[in-house]
């Protein structure tokens, strides 16, 4: 490529400015290049930072024993994350339950059922969702579905009680499934447009194969695009699982904040990410409980890496297509949407 | 599998008209398909012929701005009749397109499978009609011992034949074909035209082809379309000796299209 | 022939049912922001009176808590700094993947580093900026600036992905066509790859900065104080999200109040952002 330039340039009668265009070009790349880098090795510096910050919780601890002690106490500096861990790991389960299949209901409806000039105003008020902030889904959680859900979830606790963890104790306010709902409505729209994109790479011509057998709609959707579209509509979920694991400050406001392992579906808990966010005014100037929260925000880092590279990997390989292994780089879907 | 000749319908095509947005891509077509007879449909490029046999199963609609008029009628009943379920259409309709599709995520058994297992069909009874549609489909001793192999492990010309026993398996009366071979190489596609030949001996036989030849060798009547009229329909031997229209005679003799 | 008529009974209703069912599904997807937006115009114009915007929050207990005039502005500048900060650098970050590193094995490792960087929660994002400059006590303690840059490396990821989809749709033929005439590749890049892909990098910068805007967690940590009435980007600051978590927090109907107030002016900002870039998406596709 460096050729290339100098010999376009060098018909030119101005041969006594190709070095200094050259240089220019080298300035460009290099300095571009320099830029790029600096991502690695701020994500370098970033792990390794938190790491630094987070040993003293892990030297009194242990690595293992921080994420598996049940014991979350200020008062006696005692710091086991796993009351953290089951919260992170409870809310999250329920954000996918109940987030996954209305997400990937609605870009089905979307691009197979809903009529052709709404898909533009659906997808859009679909992705609006994502416009919402965190806090203001908080806000609507503890003034609106905190007060107004209690008697369903009264309801709900009794007539299935005989489901484990879901009967058996007294319907908190703030509680796992407040958390859980509101994750599930804050995932909905990556999951729902990362599953619409994978949906339209599914070929019309295994559509038309479907409905020329005499298929209905329903049974088009099940026969040629479901199965097609299965491993990027899980990465879709997987992504989501990844967003309700990281999501802080909506949680933080309706889970209750209580540093144990909650009983059953309604009873309070607490997640990596909240307790972070709440307790670090307090832990400012006490440097163990700090290092345990900054610990905590490693094992949250570590933990939506894992989930994320699993999800990429996922979608893209579903990108790629059943039968079409593009040599091409075109970017995964959900590039946009993340 | 019983008494053969009986089964087949005639397809009867009463003003079919056929639009996609504005443009008009049929235009009021009179054809009748016989029962027991392979019928082919030629002309160049864009003269409709695909549109036309997918508004006879109704696949035609299933496209954004498509839509139809005029009457398609089988034996005596108009599949645009106000009662007529469109999903029971394609079923009694078959169609295999020009690209092979076999679902890509499937085994073969199952591709074939597939339209059965949405009526039901189970057991014992779904593995004697998928091997009886290979077999039909001239697939069965090729593939046998693999029938939980994916279908798109087939070669083109198999993964053809298998999408014909995945139509067969339904149990049609008729089939359409739109340009089956086209993207098939020379054996595989004589090996379709084989078949198209055993198949008439049941059902109705509807295929679209810009391979003169290919219609000349299997066809019964052939019918010629120019700028989405039917420009004439006659029995395959004078469409291409002694056509009655001036413009097949031109096309039949390769001066255009 | 009856077969053609009736398709089985079973068969239809499930197949109506299903649709009816994806159709629900749907409602019940969009019925959140319904609800919201329904609520905060409900709340938060019931908040919003003449001093609400023009007074900061002063703290008062009881009697009037003042408006939200120091968060609105702060927000402004805590989210434009770190526009500034990451719209240049996730464009060059794009830049550099699309022009240079291509398919390279640097280039892959640095795609997928920023793959990372968009999942990684903002509230980390947070943690870090607080350990490398509020703890090292690097121009004091908390301060706006630290929060721009938490909410610049939570948006230079998403401005990358943006700008490398939007660049890699700039035709090859227009770079060959100015390499051919001589120019060299910084030009190239500078004065025609860029301004031909401008739209969508606009729409992606501007669907990044809708996402900081909204993020509180990493404000908690760098920026925030809701006291804080300094518009000076070196001190602590005040910023929508974190005035409303902190109101939310208080049981106390006038601050209540506020927050629905604040909540309402948030997302009508983010919205008319997130618009703004979806009909310039739109726009620029019909172009």
């Amino acid at each position: 490529m460096e050729a290339g330039t100098s010999v376009a340039t060098g018909s030119r009668p101005t041969i006594g400015r190709l070095p200094a265009v050259r240089r220019q070009d080298v300035v460009f790349e290099n300095g571009l290049r320099l830029v790029a880098g600096l991502i690695l090795a701020l994500i370098a510096f970033f792990f390794v930072r938190l790491y630094v910050e987070a040993s003293p919780a892990f030297q009194r601890f242990g690595l293992f024993g921080f994420v598996t002690t049940n014991d979350w106490d200020v008062s006696r500096e005692l710091f086991g994350a796993l009351p953290l861990l089951v919260g992170t790991l409870i809310t999250s389960a329920i954000a996918l339950l109940i987030g996954v299949p209305v997400a990937v209901a609605a870009a089905l409806f979307a691009s197979e059922l809903c009529p052709r000039r709404f898909r533009g105003p659906l997808t859009i008020v679909l992705e609006l969702l994502a416009a919402v902030p965190s806090v203001v889904y908080g806000l609507w959680g503890v003034f609106v579905l905190i007060p107004n859900l209690q008697g369903f979830e009264r309801w709900f606790a009794s007539a299935f009680s005989f489901i484990p963890f879901v009967g058996g104790g007294a319907v908190r306010g703030p509680n796992y499934f407040i958390a859980g709902l509101i994750l599930a409505i804050m995932i909905l729209p990556i999951v729902s447009a990362i599953s619409r994109e994978v949906i339209a790479t599914v070929p019309q011509d295994h559509k038309e194969a479907a409905l020329a057998l005499g298929a209905t709609r329903w049974e088009m959707i099940r026969t040629a695009v479901l199965p097609y579209s299965r491993a990027g509509i899980s990465g879709a979920a997987m992504l989501g699982l990844g967003r309700a694991i990281g999501e802080t400050i909506a949680v933080t406001l309706v889970i209750g904040n209580a540093p144990t392992i909650g009983k059953h579906l309604f009873d309070q808990g607490y997640t990596l990410a909240a307790v972070i966010a709440n307790e670090f005014g307090e832990a400012a100037n006490d440097p163990i409980h700090r290092a345990a929260l900054i610990a905590a925000g490693l094992v949250l880092f570590v933990l939506t890496l894992i989930v994320n590279a699993g999800a990429r990997y996922m979608v893209r390989r579903a990108a790629r297509g059943v039968r079409a292994p593009s040599g091409g780089r075109a970017a995964a879907p959900g590039a946009a949407a993340a | 599998m019983t008494e053969v000749a009986t089964k087949a319908k005639r397809v009867t095509l009463g003003g079919l008209n056929a639009y996609y947005g504005d443009s008009h891509a049929v235009k009021g077509v009179d054809l009748e398909f016989a029962p027991n007879q392979v019928t082919a449909i030629i002309g160049p490029s864009g003269c409709g012929k695909s549109t036309l046999v997918r508004c006879v199963n109704r696949m035609h609609e299933e496209l954004p701005g498509a839509r139809a008029t005029g009457s398609v009628r089988l034996d005596e009943l108009d599949v645009y009749g106000p009662s007529i379920d469109v999903v029971s259409v394609r079923r009694t309709i078959g169609m295999v397109f020009q690209r092979p599709n076999p679902f890509p995520t499937m085994s073969i058994f199952d591709n074939v499978a597939a339209g059965l297992r949405l009526t039901g069909t189970r057991g014992v009874k779904l593995r004697e009609r998928v091997e009886r549609s290979l077999i039909g489909a001239g697939l069965w001793e090729e593939v046998k011992d693999r029938l939980d192999a994916p279908g798109i492990s087939l070669s083109g010309g198999q993964q053809q034949r298998l999408c014909i026993a995945r139509t067969l398996a339904v149990e049609p009366e008729v089939i359409l074909m739109d340009e089956p071979a086209s993207a098939l190489d020379p054996i595989a596609t004589l090996r379709i035209e084989e078949l198209v030949e055993e198949l008439k001996q049941r059902y109705t036989i509807v295929i679209v082809t810009h391979n003169m030849q290919q219609a000349a060798r299997v066809a019964d009547k052939t019918a010629f379309m120019l700028s989405g009229e039917l420009v004439e329909i006659d029995s395959t031997e004078r469409i291409f000796t002694t056509p009655s229209d001036s413009r097949t005679e031109e096309y039949v003799t390769g001066k255009f299209g | 022939m009856s077969e053609l008529i009736h398709l089985s009974a079973v068969r239809r209703r499930r197949d109506m049912l299903m649709r009816g069912l994806l159709a629900a599904a749907t409602a019940l997807a969009v019925l959140p922001l319904a609800l919201i937006l329904y609520l905060l115009l409900k709340k938060g114009l019931g908040a919003w009176g003449a001093s609400f915007f023009t007074t900061d929050p002063n703290g008062n207990f009881l009697g009037d808590p003042g408006g939200i005039k120091s968060a609105i502005l702060g927000t402004l500048e805590i989210v434009g700094l770190a526009t500034v900060i990451a719209v240049p650098l996730g464009i060059a970050v794009a830049l550099y993947l699309v022009e240079i590193g291509r398919q390279g094995r640097f280039a892959g490792a640095v795609r997928y580093f920023v793959d990372v960087m968009t999942g990684v929660p903002s509230v980390v994002f947070g943690l870090f900026v607080y350990i490398t400059l509020v703890l090292t006590g690097v121009g004091g303690g908390f301060a706006g600036w630290k929060g721009s840059v938490a909410l610049g490396l939570l948006m230079l990821p998403i401005v990358t992905r943006s700008a490398e989809v939007v660049l890699l749709l700039v035709p090859d033929s227009l770079r060959e066509a100015a390499i051919a005439l001589g120019a060299p590749r910084w030009r190239v890049a500078l004065r025609v790859v860029l301004p031909t892909a401008l739209p969508g990098l606009v729409t992606g910068s501007l669907l990044a900065i809708a996402r900081g805007a909204g993020e509180t967690a990493p404000l908690l940590f760098t920026a925030a104080i809701v006291q804080g009435t300094s518009f000076n980007l070196g001190q602590r600051m005040n910023s929508l999200p974190a005035q409303i978590f902190n109101d939310v927090g208080q049981a106390q109907d006038r601050l209540v109040a506020r927050a629905w107030g604040a909540a309402l002016t948030l997302v009508l900002m983010i919205l008319v952002l997130t618009l703004t870039a979806r009909l310039a998406a739109r726009r620029s596709r019909l172009a």
